[in-house]
């Protein structure tokens, strides 16, 4: 028994010994663009837009003239610590699950006399929508190292995972794309990039727990909302409707899969 | 109106519920599933709106799509009915012409680009094939997907030494059909029907043929 495993270990290190040009090619980029990372993560430029979040919170602004101090993001009025790995979750007051991004611009309207429909309607990094994607780089940060733990205990939190998981596998356009066409194996790369696996919990600080994140090659700070905009945009969709249901539908359906997972966000990206 | 479609999938998942507690997994019954289906096409529906050259009634599924749009495959007869309209479906190349310029074909294979909203041509010289994406083609491009297998050395490995002769003709016809409408082998096939789509021209796929099989490719090297 013992000499089989050793004969067998011998032909797998013959084996490994044979691909071994083609795996240094391989180890070395990979290992190359995570030593990047990790040098750029020492001066993460998300910091710009977490400190912008910070005082757009408490600043008086709107036709209202307040702050966003009394917004209940899930856990309370005020409460920012902790709220992030819990959405999307149900809000009594509204009678929908809401993700961070779209219950930010509820509060923006509710408590400061914003028109959401418009703020929605603006372009990702422009205006209002800026400010929600830094209020939003800020609430994620307060709950930077927590363990993602997403509610499904309202009906409507387990409805809107049954929606998730169906928007996540509805192929359509005219490259016949799901999101389980990149994202449902693990181990596979699109190009060079990672791709991770989000019927499951893919990891600490991997796929729904790195975002918000900094994009160095746009120079972006991008929230959930844009990522999968983006992501729709490459699967050759249409354009979805900043905080429709459906993308909420998707956070909740990944968000629920990856709990466990530590947020890292504000991460960093290529 | 809204009251009432709330109301109908708030009582199906209450049943999804119920049936799940009897059921051995987590998975909403046959019924509930059903009336989930429907809200999340609705929902589908009410989300998209036309950006630039991408409309919204890109949603829109053919059978091929709708039938391998959840993480179960289709019924065997369902599968057989997709191959076999995919197979129907091949248009041959114009007097034969399989394979054009591997180079031309190495550029298509590289070329990303097309059918997005940010891209503003909807004519097939705009696109590319996106095959770097997905796989490992020449030995020389390091930057290569993993999500289709590797295509290096396709031809030489399935004895390709002349493309003219006719014992090449299974495999060129074979690649051909996979290209143009790949899910003639494979239902639920996740590489795009690049001819029946219009992604890329007959043209196009013989440059790309050719990267494949030409033996004079960097590919069969």
């Amino acid at each position: 028994m013992k000499q089989s495993i050793r004969a067998r270990a011998i032909v797998a290190v013959a084996a490994l010994a044979a691909l071994a040009p083609a795996l240094a090619q391989q180890k070395s980029t990979s290992d190359g663009i995570a030593e990047y990372r990790k040098m750029l993560e020492d001066g993460n430029p998300a910091e710009l837009f977490e400190m912008k979040g910070q005082e757009l919170w408490s600043q008086k602004r709107g036709p209202k003239n307040a702050s966003l101090e009394q917004c209940d993001l899930g856990k309370g009025k005020g409460v920012v610590k902790g709220a992030f790995v819990e959405l999307p979750r149900f809000f009594a007051d509204t009678g929908k699950v809401m993700d961070l991004e779209s219950r930010l611009v509820h509060c923006m309207a509710t408590l400061q006399g914003f028109d959401a429909a418009e703020i929605a309607k603006t372009p990702f990094g422009r205006g209002e929508m800026a400010n929600v994607t830094a209020l939003a780089t800020w609430i994620a940060t307060e709950s930077r190292g927590l363990r993602f733990n997403l509610s499904q205990a309202h009906a409507e939190e387990k409805k809107s995972y049954e929606i998730g998981k169906r928007v996540f596998y509805f192929r359509a356009g005219p490259m016949d794309f799901n999101c389980a066409s990149c994202h449902s194996t693990a181990n596979i790369r699109i190009r060079l990039q990672d791709l991770p696996d989000l019927t499951k919990n893919p990891g600490d600080g991997i796929g729904f727990a790195a975002w918000p994140a900094y994009r160095v090659s746009n120079g972006q700070m991008w929230g959930m909302q844009l990522r999968l905009n983006d992501c729709f945009r490459q699967m050759r969709f249409p354009y979805p409707g900043f905080g429709s249901d459906i993308t909420v539908a998707l956070a909740t359906y990944m968000g629920v899969n990856a709990k466990g997972a530590q947020s890292i966000a504000p991460a960093i990206k290529r | 109106m809204s009251k009432k479609t709330v109301l109908i999938p708030l009582a199906a998942v209450s049943a999804a519920v119920l049936l799940a507690a009897c059921a051995s997994g987590p998975e909403p019954g046959a019924a509930a599933s059903a009336a989930l289906d429907a809200e999340a096409n609705r929902l589908i529906v009410a989300a998209f709106r036309d950006q630039g050259i991408a409309k919204a009634d890109r949603i829109k599924q053919d059978l091929g799509q709708s039938a391998c749009s959840s993480d179960k495959e289709p019924s065997e007869a369902v599968a057989d009915r997709i191959t076999a309209e995919a197979k129907a479906s091949v248009k041959w190349p114009t007097g034969g012409a399989y394979i054009g310029d591997w180079r031309e074909g190495e550029r298509i294979a590289q070329n990303g680009r097309g059918l997005t909203w940010t891209d503003t041509s909807t004519a097939t010289s705009a696109n590319g094939g996106s095959c770097y994406n997905c796989h490992q083609i020449s030995k020389e491009e390091v930057s290569y997907g993993t999500i289709g297998p590797s295509l290096y050395n396709y031809g030489k490995n399935r004895g390709v030494q002349d493309i003219t002769a006719p014992t090449a003709a299974p495999i060129i016809q074979y690649t051909w059909q996979k290209i143009w409408n790949s899910k003639t082998y494979n239902a639920c096939s996740n590489m795009p029907r690049f001819g029946h789509m219009g992604i890329l021209d007959e043209k196009q796929i013989a440059h790309v043929m050719a990267l494949l099989l030409d033996p004079n490719s960097p590919v069969n090297k």
